[in-house]
């Protein structure tokens, strides 16, 4: 009986050292990046464009930009296409168009991204003979699709039936009472999914590295190469120069603030009524 | 959950032709076309990936044929490519990564599903899935400066002391390998495991637990003989996520694996996977084959990561129908 | 409330995007060069700034790729492009000759700090894996007086396709039959041992990181980085050390005999001065081009380049051009349409 439970408290306290090993692995990132990256971040590298190979000073300006530029665009694609589709799914019915469908989604969503760069590159950037934002952002709307469609059939069914045959009861057309009353009530859940779901691509580096390439300057327009935080940070890394590895970290900061502040943000603010622990 | 309500679809009763112009005029119809179009371009994306894919590699696949898949040599001036350091690579730093994440992962899950106070597990599980959002070029960047002279000077040496024995403890150590590239994928896998397989631990009807508990049996008891068996597969369909994410993952692996396309029994030895050969030699392949076997690869890649998602589906769906049979 | 947010971030990003209609030239190519390049371009914007000038340094291989694709408008190589290669491009690039470097061996050895001396055998051994520790009598018949230690050498190369790579095969060809017959020259060869790295940033941050390691790099990366590098024994058996003036004394036989098309090797050049592995690099442009501003600033550029730009390259340890190579290319620049 004293052996059972002895390797009760001893089980209890192992998987609770595994936990806090867990934490302390975010805990350490956010830490190191916090120091390393706090000590370069500044206003000059908030807005400056970076310097010729060689001078110190400088920064990532254009590339914070650009970045924006190319989620705007991703997120302008992709959400209306998964959110259009997760209406599809969850409103409208059928057996095996839908089933392929999810399928094809998950598939999309397991492809591995530097492919989704390559595809990309054939079928934007060779045709329009230049590197740009708008393949950029093509590439990237494709990783927001399929989690844009997953969270938008999943709160649109979570939605109950009453409110739909209350809707229908009143007279209304079946795609206004989606719009006017399904849609709002599973809001907020999609929301958090889209918000998290375009934050989660916003640290992609590989599709861009064929699609958006990179710039020293400002990029106007979609049709120019684009600088991105991710790949400035890819270059930077593997040079020899302090000065840029430094720049590196400071960006690392920047992109990870970006990104925690989102996924922060959405759980707290627009947290979904949905179902605690059982 | 079946849409059982009484649907705009139920009242038109009527079929022919009459109520379809209805239907158009109601908007109905144009609703359910335009949701349709949407839906099905997430069908032509992946069906255009593939063929795309396949199309692009024609030059390599009838140049090299399916020799290429278990060839070593890579030989960009001759023209000569195998891809199979490549794949070994890529599945070996996969496996090790989930060898290290697993037991730390399952552990985690175990304490925050079972054995956690609610308020620190949903505190805790919050921290976790913010480890998800981390972008993988910064697991690179913490990789390329703190991983790897840690690997070269710290646990290297502490590795080949204690286990040098095995093959695969022996010879230089570098810092950059296969088994540094292997540690960072399992840092980046782990919020993977924790957070589903928490998920399907937490899907385990009440009454099996308590029924343990009720025997008499400890905490630790009833986890370990009815919990986790129960969602093993569920677990398990985690596993295959992890899988999946770590056989794709680029920016990270690139910076800390050595780029060297060779197959070496130690795992202090640089070797390359997939992933990190498209990245570091797509935008320079001069010649058509070259590029064409590069194309290949990605093909290769893809066609493994649908496989561990098909199995990893089939492994999560059966729990979800073993919970609702409720029969262990 | 979140969608007005929304949409004034939009306008601002579309604010943006219109306030900067300058003419963007884009080239990628050589890391070699890279250094002086950037330098040159963005002295190049200072003075017309209405035009920019974007330069991604991914390799000789890339700037030939992609300027085949079309998605840049010049490219950059140290690598001439093969009498095969341009039968069989689409573009026919014209070469132009712009900056003179050296590739140089070097080595993260704990200990050693003084320049260590290489022969075409030593450098040959350790590439192809046949010269295996740094105390191999290959190296230290070569630096008597000097303490190596019994340890084994880490060998870097580029993982991509690299110009530095052709210019360094190239001369270990030249010297070395072994290793021409077991692996040639190339942008990119297979390696017998070592590890990649990408770009010649790439590799310099390994070989700093990497105690014994051995790589080699232009030679500005490893003024730039403080790092030790050797000297290599040229045709005439004297150990020379990279500079400006070994260089450029490579060069010295090669400017005579320019051909017509800039397309020349200088490894293992003949001269009791001369740097054994040095290099011409040259900027990719298209005999053709069809925007017509692009054009105008392109010439302008290459001017420049022949002109106050040669000013600029000592500072950066890459030696100017032969006075009659520029003379020959101001006369070629007139060759694009």
């Amino acid at each position: 009986m004293i052996l059972r439970k002895l390797i009760n408290a001893v089980m209890l306290t192992l998987t609770a050292l595994c936990a806090l090993a867990t934490v302390s692995v975010l805990v350490f990132i956010l830490g190191y990046l916090l120091w390393y990256g706090g000590r370069s971040l500044s206003w000059s590298f908030l807005t400056q464009l970076p310097r010729p190979l060689g001078e110190t000073g400088g920064g990532m300006a254009n590339a914070i930009l650009g970045s924006a530029k190319i989620l705007l665009l991703a997120a302008a694609i992709g959400v209306p296409v998964g959110f259009m589709g997760g209406v599809y799914l969850a409103e409208f019915g059928g057996k095996t168009f839908p089933f392929l469908v999810r399928y094809t989604a998950d598939l999309l969503n397991g492809v591995p991204s530097i492919v989704i760069g390559l595809f990309t590159y054939a079928l934007v950037v060779m045709p329009m003979r230049h590197f740009s934002a708008l393949a950029g952002g093509i590439a990237l709307s494709m990783m927001v699709i399929p989690t844009t469609l997953r969270t938008t059939e999943q709160f649109l069914r979570s939605v109950p039936d009453s409110l739909r045959e209350g809707a229908l009861a009143l007279g209304t057309y079946k795609w206004k009472a989606i719009a006017t009353v399904v849609v709002p009530a599973a809001m907020r859940g999609v929301l958090t999914g889209t918000i998290l779901g375009v934050a989660r691509i916003a640290g992609e580096t590989a599709p861009l590295l064929f699609t958006s390439f990179s710039n020293q300057y400002w990029s106007s327009g979609w049709n120019r190469p684009t600088a991105s935080l991710p790949v400035m940070i890819f270059n930077y890394a593997i040079s020899p120069y302090d000065d840029w590895h430094r720049q590196a970290w400071a960006a690392g900061l920047v992109l990870l603030s970006l990104m925690l502040a989102a996924n922060i943000v959405t759980r707290f603010v627009l947290a979904p009524k949905s179902a605690r622990r059982a | 959950m079946a849409t059982t309500a009484i649907t705009a679809g139920d009242v038109r009763g009527r079929s022919g032709v009459r109520a379809f112009f209805e239907r158009l005029r109601s908007g109905d119809e144009a609703a359910h076309l335009l949701t349709i179009a949407f839906a099905s371009s997430v069908l032509a994306i992946t069906v255009l990936i593939v063929m795309e894919l396949y199309r692009a590699s024609a030059v390599s696949r009838h140049a090299l044929g399916w020799a290429f898949l278990y060839r070593s040599t890579w030989d960009p001036v001759a023209g000569d490519f195998g891809a199979l350091p490549f794949i070994y690579g890529t599945i070996v730093t996969s496996i090790l990564s989930l060898a290290i994440a697993v037991p730390l992962g399952l552990g985690a899950a175990i304490f925050l599903s079972e054995l956690a106070p609610p308020r620190i597990s949903d505190a805790l599980t919050f921290i976790i899935e913010l480890l998800a959002a981390v972008p993988s070029v910064i697991y690179g960047l913490l990789g390329i400066f703190i991983l790897v002279p840690f690997m070269r000077d710290t646990a290297g040496p502490a590795l080949h002391a204690t286990l040098g024995f095995l093959p695969f403890f022996q010879g230089p150590n570098y810092g950059v390998g296969i088994l540094t590239a292997a540690v960072v994928l399992s840092l980046m896998v782990l919020p993977f495991i924790v957070s589903v397989s928490r998920e399907a631990l937490l899907a385990v009807p009440r009454e099996q637990r308590e029924a343990a508990l009720a025997l008499g049996s400890t905490r630790w008891e009833s986890t370990s003989r009815v919990v986790v068996p129960f969602a093993r597969l569920g677990i398990l369909g985690s596993l295959f996520l992890a899988l999946a994410r770590a056989l794709g993952e680029t920016m990270a692996v690139t910076m800390v694996i050595g780029n060297t396309p060779r197959i070496a029994a130690s795992l202090f030895a640089p070797g390359y996977s997939i992933a990190a050969v498209i990245a570091n030699e797509f935008t320079e392949a001069t010649s058509d084959v070259h590029l064409s076997a590069l194309i290949e690869l990605g093909l290769v890649l893809f066609g493994l990561t649908i496989a561990i998602n098909a199995f990893a589906r089939l492994m999560i769906l059966a729990t979800e129908r073993k919970g609702s049979k409720q029969a262990p | 409330m979140r969608i007005p947010v929304l949409g004034w971030v939009a306008l601002l990003l579309l604010a943006g995007n219109a306030c900067f209609a300058q003419v963007l030239i884009n080239g990628a190519g050589a890391t070699f060069p890279y250094p002086i390049y950037s330098k040159w371009f963005d002295e190049f914007h200072k003075q017309h700034p209405d035009v920019q000038i974007n330069y991604q340094s991914i390799g000789s291989g890339g700037g030939i790729r992609q300027l085949e694709a079309g998605t840049v408008d010049f490219g950059a190589s140290d690598q001439p492009m093969s009498a095969d290669m341009l039968a069989k491009s689409n573009v026919k690039p014209l070469h132009f000759p712009t900056v003179l470097g050296g590739d140089v061996p070097v080595y993260n050895v704990p200990g050693v700090a003084t320049d260590l001396n290489f022969t075409a055998e030593a450098l040959a051994g350790v590439f192809l894996g046949t010269v295996k520790k740094w105390n191999d009598p290959e190296i230290v018949n070569a630096n008597k007086g000097v303490k190596l230690p019994d340890a084994d050498i880490v060998v870097i190369h580029r993982s991509d396709g690299s110009g530095t790579t052709f210019i360094w095969t190239d001369y270990l060809s030249k010297t070395s039959a072994e290793w021409k017959s077991k692996v040639g020259a190339g942008t990119a060869v297979q390696w017998p041992v070592g590890m990649g790295a990408k770009g010649n940033e790439g590799v310099a941050g390994l070989v700093k990181q990497t105690p014994n390691s051995f790589g080699y790099v232009e030679l500005i990366y490893a003024v730039q980085n403080k790092m030790a590098y050797g000297k290599v024994r040229n045709a005439a058996g004297v150990f020379m050390k990279a500079d400006l003036a070994s260089i450029t004394a490579a060069a010295a036989g090669a400017a005579k005999d320019m051909p017509g098309d800039f397309r020349v090797s200088i490894t293992n050049a003949p001269g009791k001065q001369a740097y054994p592995v040095a290099s011409f690099t040259w900027l990719l442009i298209p005999p053709r081009i069809e925007d017509a501003t692009k054009k105008k600033y392109l010439v302008e550029f290459l001017h420049w380049m022949l002109g106050p730009g040669q000013q600029m390259t000592e500072a950066l340890s890459y030696a100017p051009l032969p006075k009659q190579v520029v003379a020959k290319e101001l006369k070629a620049i007139s060759e694009i349409r």
